[in-house]
């Protein structure tokens, strides 16, 4: 069972303090009641959500809703499937509508194949929904410059992906990820791609202040205990990034003290 | 006059309005709605008119990642 975030070390997005840095996807789940479980492993900070048009899927309607309210987390909608800023823009502010909420996770999607985001019209779409009163969240890559403009167009926080969506291949782009993470001072969750809890911890050690992920628990053969494996993770690295990692060395340094070494120049070798 | 709901097509009386296609549909709340991709919001449903053609979204939550 994962302990509680230290309250004096809260994760701050839009000037709100959030107890957890792990932000839970809803979708994928063998069952409502594993998806109810694993929520109540993980504890994340916001619960993602979507919307369709209705009767577009199974669990449409008041069933997924009711179950959203008995959860009682905050819900961050998302705008996945769209790809134009307008579409985003709408959904953004149909979702605003029906959960009653600001929060926004802006995705505009610009491939089919990789589901990369299309990051000139998220800057777009990201710009509206600041100037709208959003509090937007956007997905986007870990590219730099993109990341610098979100920033400009308003977004307290981004969120680039560690590898395409669903894949659970972990960072791909290392150095790109902690580079950006080094540039840029804004709050950082890495959205998508994450398939293991040691990604996720990775990730935080780097620095980054949190991540979102889904499908690695909805598709565990256990999501409730993965849950719970990531929200430990998320700590860990968390901790591991606050108590700065040691550099590592060229070579190797003995670490039981040299001095006093018993059979000095008379064995073979010396221990570690 | 035809209008398109949710991606089928669907005859609505002359004059309709928004909540008209909404009861054409038969939602079950919460949902919300966009016409021609411009966002209707609720207060507006009952007053907005529709016209031939008009393409309608009306949308509720699901899962999402």
């Amino acid at each position: 069972m994962s302990h509680p975030a230290s309250p004096d070390d809260a994760l701050v997005l839009y000037g709100e303090h959030f107890s957890s840095r792990l932000l839970l996807g809803t979708s994928r789940y063998p069952s409502p009641a594993i998806l109810q479980a694993a929520v109540a492993r993980a504890r994340p900070a916001m619960l993602t959500a979507s919307l369709r048009r209705q009767g577009a899927k199974p669990d449409s309607g008041r069933g997924f809703w009711q179950l959203l309210q008995q959860m009682g987390c905050r819900v961050l909608p998302n705008t996945a499937g769209c790809r134009s800023a307008q579409e985003a823009i709408t959904t953004a502010q149909m979702a605003r509508e029906v959960f009653a909420t600001p929060w926004i996770k802006l995705e505009v999607i610009g491939d089919d194949y990789t589901l990369q985001p299309d990051t000139l019209q998220l800057v777009d779409a990201a710009h509206a929904l600041v100037e709208d009163g959003f509090k937007v969240l956007p997905y986007c890559t870990e590219d730099l410059v993109v990341c610098q403009r979100l920033v400009d167009a308003g977004c307290q926080a981004v969120m680039p992906w560690a590898a395409p969506i669903g894949t659970g291949h972990g960072p791909v782009n290392p150095h790109g990820l902690r580079l950006l993470r080094e540039r840029l001072a804004v709050p950082m969750l890495v959205d998508a791609g994450l398939g293991l809890p040691s990604h996720a911890c990775q990730v935080m050690e780097w620095g980054f202040d949190g991540v979102l992920l889904n499908t690695a628990v909805a598709l565990a053969t256990d999501p409730a205990q993965m849950a719970g494996a990531f929200a430990d993770a998320v700590q860990a690295g968390r901790a591991a990034f606050l108590a700065g990692a040691m550099q590592p060395q060229k070579s190797a340094q003995a670490s039981t003290p040299v001095l006093g070494t018993p059979f000095w120049h008379q064995g073979s070798g010396a221990g570690a | 006059m035809k209008v398109t709901l949710n991606g089928q097509s669907a005859e609505l009386p002359e004059g309709a309005r928004v909540s008209d296609a909404i009861a054409h549909l038969a939602p079950t709340p919460p949902f919300a709605v966009a016409v021609n991709l411009q966002f209707i919001p609720q207060s507006a449903w009952a007053s907005q008119p529709l016209r031939a053609g008009d393409q309608i979204e009306i949308i509720a939550p699901v899962t999402g990642g």
